[in-house]
């Protein structure tokens, strides 16, 4: 049997570990009041891990339509520095494989190809398309799972599935606290936000923290080492 | 229109949006996005966005801040996260710990 190429292990074990977590995305989704179709459409067109959860954690906490797509976008916003990133290796690019190519250009997959060696151009697109195909296709079918799971459930806090939304975001931040200013952020923003709750309408106190974002990005970092990746 | 629909809209507009977000990356000049006041300031929403998440979804019940079970379940993730446990199982733990509370009568 023909050994995989190192950045095609890596799109495929990626691939199995992040498709996994899309369980707890699918059971969330139901359990914010979403149907199977809705959920499977979020899993399918917006396709980004950190925007799916915000989106389906701003109807839950009885968020607008409105601020759920505003808060899902913005925490999609770093997806659009990926393909700069990226494009020493993948441009240039046209048509349908370009959009193909933006429908999977999320944290996971601009990890691995990143991850390949810079003077291996071959290796690094490689890595994007094995790992963006593959993510995509085990997200999508472990959403339809977590779904059906999460339809089978009554009360949903009975299962703790609302500790387990505050776990999923508290697992995605984890990584960018590298840096002190991260932290610093992070802390401000978790408490302008619950100071927020009782005076404004839900949705908009996850919003209003990202003022905070711009008054700490605004300014220049003492030193590089700390501005978050 | 219905709550239903309206939500149908906000998932297409947000998969629209997603998209295009990721295709401008895709398409720009690369001096644009060069900018590192942009850069900083995209890292830190992200930061910002997923802690307010979090404390919202953890520490909130409505209009309301309050502390239940899920103060037990989040504080088991911090830990596993600290101990460098996979994505998943620092999910469904929290759930086992905040579930598991409430069967006992607490929060």
């Amino acid at each position: 049997m023909p050994r995989l190429s190192p950045a095609r292990q890596q799109a495929v074990s990626v691939s199995v570990a992040t498709g996994a977590y899309a369980i707890s995305f699918g059971a969330l989704s139901i359990a914010a009041g979403l149907d199977l179709w809705q959920t499977m459409a979020l899993s399918l067109l917006v396709f980004s891990g950190g925007s799916q959860f915000a989106f389906v954690g701003v109807i839950a906490a009885g968020g607008t339509a409105a601020a759920a797509v505003v808060t899902s976008t913005f925490l999609g916003l770093r997806n659009g520095f990926y393909g700069v990133g990226l494009a020493p290796a993948m441009r240039p690019m046209h048509g349908m494989r370009r959009a193909w190519a933006a429908q999977v250009t999320i944290d996971e997959s601009t990890a691995v190809a990143l991850a390949q060696p810079a003077d291996d151009q071959p290796a690094r697109r490689e890595g994007f398309w094995w790992t963006g195909v593959g993510v995509f296709l085990a997200w999508n079918a472990i959403t339809v799972v977590g779904a059906l799971l999460g339809s089978r459930i009554g009360d949903p806090a009975q299962w703790g599935l609302d500790a387990a939304a505050a776990a999923a975001f508290l697992g995605l931040l984890w990584p960018r606290l590298a840096s002190r200013p991260a932290q610093a952020v992070a802390a401000a923003s978790a408490v302008l936000a619950l100071a927020l709750t009782p005076v404004l309408p839900a949705g908009l106190p996850i919003l209003a923290a990202a003022v905070v974002a711009v008054a700490v990005g605004w300014r220049p970092p003492a030193s590089t080492q700390e501005v978050p990746e | 229109m219905t709550p239903y629909l309206w939500t149908w809209v906000a998932i297409v507009a947000a998969g629209v949006l997603a998209w295009a977000t990721k295709f401008a990356g895709h398409v720009v000049p690369e001096s644009w996005l060069e900018n590192p006041r942009v850069h900083r300031i995209a890292a830190f929403v992200t930061v910002a966005l997923l802690a307010a998440l979090f404390a919202v979804q953890a520490f909130t019940s409505g209009p309301s801040v309050v502390l239940d079970a899920r103060v037990a379940g989040v504080a088991v993730a911090a830990v596993l996260l600290w101990r460098r446990a996979p994505f998943i199982v620092v999910v469904a733990a929290a759930a086992a710990v905040a579930a598991g509370l409430r069967l006992l009568g607490w929060g």
